[in-house]
């Protein structure tokens, strides 16, 4: 197929449509909305269920109730709106029946902004809902990989019988890319030996996420550790750029990660030996391969649009291994290469130490910066 | 005085188990009327044939586990979200029968922006609504329905309604949409309206077998164990306190199921 000039939003939405989603369940949200309006359009002309739910919590439970009958199902939002999910996300993580999520991150908390933000980091890879369960997260950082990690965050949700997570943000879901899309795929007509669909010649099905008897429970949660300690083995993604000999190995996932492509680039070109690691799977998080860059670090930089979420997840990988300096810009403020290049620089100029609070230090700095 | 029966005499069966019920004994305390809505149910389904298509969406509250006592295929809602699960199903499976079964908690309190909307849309799904004046299941506690001067553990003195607000009346305020084809409210407190609760049910799944959208029956239902009576006392108690606040009738009837005779 040719590449075509896509808006992120409604590239994710026909990525959706040709990787065979039979049901969409939303409601409006900027910097979403486009989402939902491709949908609308789209999916009753292809006789697709589309419904505009009267909130995001009857949207996720429309997606739990479809996710039951075995159908290929998702729904879209932002901030606000997956907050009011996370109460159908635990119920449909503990009934262990896949779907997709499109979360299009804005500015926060609160009401925030609708400026492209990466504050929900934690909202999504720790959980989120109550209970003890994981999704997979995948983090997009141009409009071409939208379009195929929509497209592989079902086929993962099936595979693991799972929830998966498009996390990306308002400048992916609104920039327009040359990009292409992928062949339309067939609906699959048979339907999983767990699906509720009327107990024809077959005895009943019954799909719940309770379990009254802790000892009943606790096999439900290690069925599920087990299942996220295959998907941890199998299925950890991330891009590397001029990490062979690199010193300083930048972190930064999403559009962030982009770009701190461009400042590492910059970088190069002065002689620096910088180099980019961009997680695509944020969980399971590729905590091995930071771990395997600590031989040859001098140090480690975190970009993100956020107070320091991943953040954690590097450190905890690095585990004192090497240096790790932050740089985050929060509330929509998406950062310049050059703000990037300058923390690259300064950590080229004067090796950081061991020593600190990453997080603290990037605060102090942080007051000089308008 | 033993008196032989003649050899000849042969019995015929006039009541039995729907087998839609599965044989077990249920988790509801004594008096309880869930286990008899849950029976009326099962013997509509099974009189209209329905058990092979039929999906039930559970709720939170004492019925919980209903997906335990009938033998079709079963899904369990969040809280108050079985109307919504309910929309998902049905939209996947337009030619299955789907039913939500709700409490007064569930449906009329955390779960109203669900119901609403799923009876505006006239989402062609059966609801049936357990109002039982009270959360049985968490232990007693005031509901939307539950009637003005009601003693329940968070209204210790009663419902007192300039706190506490005016029990909702959900069969008229749905019969106010265009969604809905049938609503009605019906009463499980003695045999004569036992027998108009299943009309009623029938009237319902009827609808929804028709394809005339969004179906719903109220039943006032009995809680002896919170409500702090015997199980006669309560079915006295629905009629006495009930039934002035709760009036029972067919609140909307589809023009295409009027002179159904079920
Ligand atoms: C989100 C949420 N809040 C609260 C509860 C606790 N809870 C369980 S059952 C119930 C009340 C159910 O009452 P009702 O719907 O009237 O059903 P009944 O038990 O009276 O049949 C509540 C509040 C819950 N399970 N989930
Ligand atoms: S607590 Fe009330 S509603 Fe629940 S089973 Fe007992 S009597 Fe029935
Ligand atoms: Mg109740």
């Amino acid at each position: 197929m040719a590449r075509e000039l896509l808006k992120g939003n409604e590239a994710m939405a026909e990525a959706a449509i040709r990787a065979g989603v039979e049901a969409y369940f939303g409601y409006p949200i900027t910097p979403q909305t486009e989402l939902l309006e491709y949908m609308a359009r789209r999916m009753p002309e292809l006789g697709r269920v589309f419904v505009q739910a009267e909130s995001e919590i009857a949207a996720i439970n429309m997606v739990y109730g479809a996710a039951c009958t075995g159908a290929r199902v998702m729904t879209s939002s932002s901030g606000p709106g997956i907050s009011l999910m996370m109460e159908g996300l635990s119920y449909i993580a503990g009934t262990e029946v896949p779907c997709v999520i499109i979360d299009v991150m804005r500015g926060g908390p609160g009401l925030g902004n609708i400026a492209p933000s990466q504050g929900d980091y934690n909202q999504i890879v720790r959980g989120g809902g109550h209970g003890d369960y994981r999704v997979i997260t995948l983090a997009p950082a141009t409009v071409q990989e939208a379009i195929d990690l929509t497209v592989l965050a079902f086929d993962l949700a099936e595979k693991y019988r799972t929830i998966a997570v498009v996390l990306t943000d308002g400048s992916i879901g609104q920039m327009m890319e040359p990009a292409e899309l992928p062949p339309m795929r067939e609906i699959p007509r048979t339907r999983p030996e767990w699906a509720v669909t009327g107990a024809q010649g077959r005895p009943r099905r019954v799909l719940t996420s309770i379990y009254l008897d802790p000892y009943e429970e606790e096999k439900t949660n290690r069925r599920l550790l087990e299942r996220w300690r295959q998907i941890q083995a199998n299925e950890v993604r991330y891009r590397e750029y001029y990490l062979d000999d690199a010193e300083i190995i930048v972190v930064g996932f999403g559009i962030a990660g982009r770009v701190a492509l461009s400042a590492v680039r910059a970088a190069r070109a002065e002689g620096i030996r910088a180099g980019l690691l961009r997680p695509i799977t944020l969980s399971p998080f590729p905590y091995g391969v930071i771990e395997a860059l600590c031989r040859q670090a001098q140090a480690f930089l975190v970009v993100e649009m956020n107070a320091g979420q991943m953040l954690d997840d590097v450190m905890l990988a690095v585990a004192r291994r090497a240096p790790v300096v932050f740089y985050g810009r929060m509330g929509g403020v998406v950062p310049f290469p050059d703000e990037i290049l300058e923390e690259i620089r300064r950590i080229a100029r004067q090796p950081p130490s061991l020593e600190g609070d990453p997080r603290e230090a990037w605060f102090q700095r942080l007051s000089l910066v308008r | 005085m033993v008196t032989a029966i003649a050899p000849e005499t042969t019995y015929q069966k006039v009541y039995e188990r729907p087998r839609i019920l599965i044989e077990v004994h249920t988790h509801y305390c004594p008096g309880c009327t869930h286990g008899v809505a849950h029976r009326l149910i099962a013997e509509v389904l099974e009189e209209m044939g329905l058990r092979e298509r039929t999906i039930g969406v559970a709720s939170v509250g004492c019925s919980v586990f209903a997906y335990n006592y009938f033998d079709v295929d079963f899904v369990e809602a969040p809280h108050g979200r079985a109307p919504a699960m309910a929309t998902g199903i049905k939209r996947m499976l337009p030619d299955r029968i789907v039913f939500t079964y709700q409490g007064d908690g569930d449906l009329a309190s955390i779960g109203m922006g669900e119901i609403i909307h799923t009876a505006a849309r006239g989402e062609n799904i059966t609801v049936i609504f357990i109002n039982n004046a009270n959360y049985g299941m968490t232990g007693g506690q005031m509901a939307p329905t539950t009637i003005p001067g009601q003693r329940t553990t968070t209204t210790p003195n009663g419902r007192d309604v300039r706190r506490s607000g005016f029990p909702i009346r959900m069969a008229e305020m749905l019969a106010t949409l265009e969604g809905p084809s049938y609503v009605a409210r019906r009463s499980l407190h003695d045999p004569k309206n036992i027998r108009l609760a299943k009309k009623a049910i029938r009237m319902a799944f009827e609808a929804q077998a028709r394809g005339l959208g969004f179906s719903f029956v109220e039943l006032l239902s009995t809680c002896p164990t919170n409500w702090g009576l015997s199980p006669i006392e309560a079915m006295q108690w629905v009629e006495e306190m009930m039934l002035p606040i709760f009036p029972l009738g067919e609140f909307k009837v589809a023009p295409e199921l009027k002179g159904l005779r079920v």
